[in-house]
């Protein structure tokens, strides 16, 4: 059915240039275009390289995150994410060098180091962050030559993160500019010897509602340690350690997938993928970490726990389900692997997802969300509002999970909203997430205020 | 946070302010079909739509020209140029308000040549403000915007008489506050441009269909009459005042600033205004709802009288809520903007001084780790502010009362006006019920009563 879009009567609330961003599966067997740059003029919902760089590094919990740039880039980061720390809570927050007019006329780089000075004689943290900004990158500052003087001056790692907004509109390349930080943060000194354990690091991982902690207890449980996370509820300390683990699961690929393969060839630490989003992948990622170890102790530990969640958890589920099934689900989030483990969860839940979307998905990433989506299902890149906004409408949509700017599209079109980006406060990772999930899924599916909005546009 | 005297003079850390574009959206979006657009990197014009959908719940829409590397090498103008040729074919809006972002003005695109060398349909409209982030706040960039709609849009039609009615520019403040603020002025039979306005754009309904662009908004029409007016009322002088002189100076309609209508005595300035400078009647609803507050104020004056508050937030809400406080007989302690300019903290002081208190710090351009200083030197009994206050409040285990912008952990705010009478009386219950909650938490067994 064509429905008739309010953004744009008489066009189809579509671009024709971005004709080759959207696919039907199973209609055309083109390619999706999806490194292509936004249009100009385009109500994107793609961020910037910041951004990226930003997201993934903030959550490390002792360390000062500072924002070399004009105020702005600071006050919209702070503590925008809901990764959660069991210790310091410095990473809540914001510092930024403020720059004005004559800085930017004459160069910031003596008020970086000023501030530099500042806030490590201030907190003594154990690391700061330096995040580049437009301008910065515009003007030119070194701000390698200022970290690295301040690191000099004070004894601490001062690691520049070059993250200058223009450089992409792909969130991709920050999170490579926080990962060459990481990689930066620990490498180790000359003469430092990092000792081989076998724990294991959780690359990908921003312990968002606590998620890294309930894993860790699963892991804990079989008889295996996690090192730290890269980078929910991690310190400088904790992340120093890094490569004298033996094992690197990663989850979040996106922001992660350079850092395993670079932790693989500088350190000779294997890594395999993992997934802890709906009771199937996590006990799946649980069988294959326990069999990477070998231990056959470590292996019946983990059936025995798997056994025991599921069958504590599948009844619930299957109550959810109940009142899910036939329901029709889409999906808007950042990256592919978080809209891989929606459409499995979705699909656990009895629903149909007709609707796939990403703001920075790969081409192979694409193919498998299209490998898991029935014939006639709706896959977009970098999808703007009036597209979100039509394929809801089209595609009689239930229900939506996204990110923050399309929570208030969905409920403005009555159609019920689950929040998986990553400034949500729900644990839905493991046994106990996938019964969170299911539970905001049919909470806002199911919620009786959709009866109001119908009674009031029949009758009042 | 670290103990001890403290040095703090370089750069901010836990802001409270942010930068001009944001304001400047939010001024654009109150044009009626209007669709900002932000000339710079797609990170900030997410940034900005995201930050104000926090704040209010409702869908912010706004196209960027995608800066990439070879825009910031190169220029701008081709990738603003595509951007309003493809906004105007696409999305369809009456006007589109361009504002620039930090990046732009470092590169130096000069905006009314790329403007008029754009495609610009017959009958639609491109304006812009120049909104550096290196300079001022979100309060400079949505003054900024007001005063481009001024100049570009604004005109003296010689042939007509002026209007009985009065151009009002409300200032940086909620759609619900707008909305009073209207009330107020139809009260008194007073006809009215507000501009801009973002009533139905930003508190919309429910309807189940989703308009790109809502009901509300000032009309392009109505801001080009407002040349024709007989007089324009200015709210609050950071936001609204330049608009406002602009407005004097292109089309001779002579400007009163006055403060945003917050606490009794700038509502009664409003009211009082409007009925000098047009002859108006002030109908006894008006004269019930204030006698309301000051009824309200008498019979709950000892809950708060004496009581030491800690202040922050924007200039222009900041000063009413400071003179509302001494009204209530408060004790306005720590008072900060992250807005520049002295004449705030000449404002402020002035007003604390003449209710005779000594022992207060004032500062303009400060941020929330100055005011935690102060707090942990001397703590006070109540904070008033944004949400960023919130860690404050629970480190030093003070009761917080949300008023200003941005306001992101907790719902309802925007629709609820801080203006006008009635806003008076949800500030007294907001600050009355933030003091008895903590002296219920607070007490002892023995003195935990029914009554207060």
């Amino acid at each position: 059915m064509e429905h008739d879009c309010s953004l744009a009567s008489g066009s189809s609330g579509c671009i024709s240039e971005r004709q080759n961003s959207i696919i039907t599966t199973g209609k055309n067997k083109s390619r999706i275009h999806c490194a292509d740059d936004s249009l100009a003029g385009a109500v994107s919902q793609r961020a910037c390289v910041f951004c990226g760089a930003r997201v993934v590094l903030n959550p490390i919990t002792d360390a000062i995150h500072l924002v070399h740039g004009p105020i702005g880039c600071a006050t919209y980061t702070w503590d925008i994410r809901g990764s959660l720390s069991s210790d310091s809570e410095m990473y809540r927050h914001s510092f930024s060098t403020d720059l004005k007019e004559k800085d930017v006329v004459f160069g910031g780089e003596p008020k970086l180091a000023a501030c530099l000075d500042e806030v490590i004689s201030k907190y003594h943290p154990p690391a700061v962050f330096v995040y580049s900004t437009c301008v910065v990158g515009m003007i030119g500052d070194d701000i390698i030559a200022v970290c690295k003087d301040a690191s000099e001056r004070h004894g601490i790692d001062v690691i520049p993160v070059e993250s200058s907004g223009f450089l992409s509109g792909n969130k991709i390349v920050g999170y490579r500019a926080a990962a060459e930080a990481i990689m930066k943060l620990i490498r180790p000194k000359p003469g430092e010897v990092i000792e081989k354990t076998r724990k294991l690091n959780f690359l990908g991982e921003y312990n968002l509602g606590g998620e890294k902690w309930l894993i860790e207890r699963y892991l804990n449980e079989i008889g295996i340690e996690v090192n730290v996370a890269f980078t929910g509820d991690s310190t400088v300390a904790a992340l120093k350690q890094a490569p004298g683990s033996c094992l690197n699961i990663v989850q979040c690929t996106g922001s992660m997938h350079w850092v395993a393969n670079n932790l693989e060839k500088e350190y000779g630490i294997p890594y395999m993928d993992v997934n802890f989003f709906g009771a199937e992948n996590t006990a799946d990622s649980l069988r294959r970490i326990a069999a990477f170890y070998g231990d056959p102790e470590i292996i019946r530990k983990a059936e025995v726990l798997i056994e025991r969640e599921l069958a504590r958890i599948t009844p619930i589920i299957a109550g959810y389900r109940k009142k899910l099934t036939g329901k029709r689900a889409a999906i808007y989030v950042g990256g592919a692997f978080k809209a891989v483990a929606l459409i499995r969860q979705m699909k656990d839940l009895g629903m149909e997802v007709v609707v796939t979307g990403t703001q920075t998905g790969k081409q192979e990433e694409y193919e498998t969300i299209s490998g898991l989506l029935s014939e006639g299902t709706i896959v977009v890149d970098d999808a703007n509002p009036a597209e979100i906004e039509k394929f809801l409408l089209d595609m009689k949509v239930d229900v939506m999970a996204g990110g923050v700017k399309e929570r208030v599209l969905a409920y403005k079109l009555g159609i019920g909203f689950v929040d998986h980006n990553h400034d949500r406060k729900e644990c839905l990772a493991g046994f106990d997430g996938a019964v969170t999930f299911a539970r905001e899924v049919y909470i806002t599916t199911c919620s009786p205020v959709w009866k109001h909005l119908k009674e009031s546009i029949g009758g009042v | 946070m670290p103990e001890g005297e403290v040095v703090h003079t370089a750069g901010k850390i836990n802001p409270v302010k942010t930068c001009q574009p944001i304001g400047a959206m939010y001024a654009a979006l109150g044009i009626h079909r209007c669709l900002p657009h932000s000339h710079g990197s797609q990170g900030c014009c997410a940034y900005h739509r995201m930050h104000l959908t926090r704040h209010f719940r409702d869908p912010v829409l706004a196209s960027t020209s995608s800066f990439t590397e070879g825009a910031s090498v190169f220029g701008g103008a081709a990738n603003l140029k595509t951007a309003i040729k493809n906004v105007f074919e696409i999305y369809k809006p009456d006007i589109i308000a361009v504002h620039t972002t930090c990046l732009s003005e470092t590169i130096g695109d000069d905006l009314p040549t790329i403007i008029k060398q754009s495609e610009v349909p017959e009958g639609k409209v491109v304006i812009h403000a120049n909104t550096p982030s290196y300079q001022g706040s979100h309060i400079t960039g949505f003054s900024n915007m007001v005063k481009a709609m001024v100049t570009y849009l604004a005109a003296r039609d010689e042939e007509t008489i002026r209007k009985k009615r009065v151009n009002i520019i409300p200032g940086f403040v909620n759609p619900s506050d707008m909305r009073e603020i209207k009330r107020i002025t139809s009260s008194l039979g007073v006809d009215m441009i507000m501009f801009p306005d973002t009533t139905n754009v930003l508190d919309s309904p429910l309807t189940a269909k989703y308009d790109m662009y809502p009901e509300g908004g000032t009309t392009v029409e109505e801001i080009r009459d407002t040349g024709n007016s007989r007089l324009t009322l200015a709210l609050g002088a950071w936001s609204s005042n330049a608009a406002g002189a602009a407005l004097m100076e292109k089309c001779g309609v002579p400007c009163v600033p006055l403060k945003v209508p917050i606490g009794l005595k700038a509502t009664d300035d409003l009211i009082m205004t409007l009925k000098e400078k047009f002859d108006a009647v002030v109908p006894d609803d008006l004269t019930l709802e204030r006698g309301q507050v000051v009824d309200t104020l008498i019979d709950t004056h000892f809950h708060y009288q004496g009581k030491k508050v800690a202040i922050y937030g924007d200039p222009d809400i900041v000063v009413p809520l400071v003179e509302f406080v001494l009204t209530m007989g408060m004790i306005p302690k720590y008072v900060i903007t992250g807005t520049p300019g002295k004449a705030f903290e000449e404002q402020v002081g002035a007003m604390i001084e003449e209710a005779g208190i000594e022992d207060y710090i004032v500062k303009a351009e400060g941020d929330l780790f100055d005011l935690h200083q102060w707090i942990k030197e001397e703590s006070v009994d109540l904070l008033i502010g944004n949400t960023y206050g919130k860690y404050i409040a629970r480190t030093e285990d003070i009761p917080l009362v949300r008023v200003g912008f941005p306001i992101l952990d907790r719902a309802v705010h925007p629709l609820m006006p801080i203006t006008g009478y009635k806003g008076c009386l949800r500030l007294i219950e907001m600050i009355s019920n933030a003091l008895l909650e903590r002296r219920d938490r607070d007490c002892l067994d023995e003195d935990y009563e029914l009554v207060l």
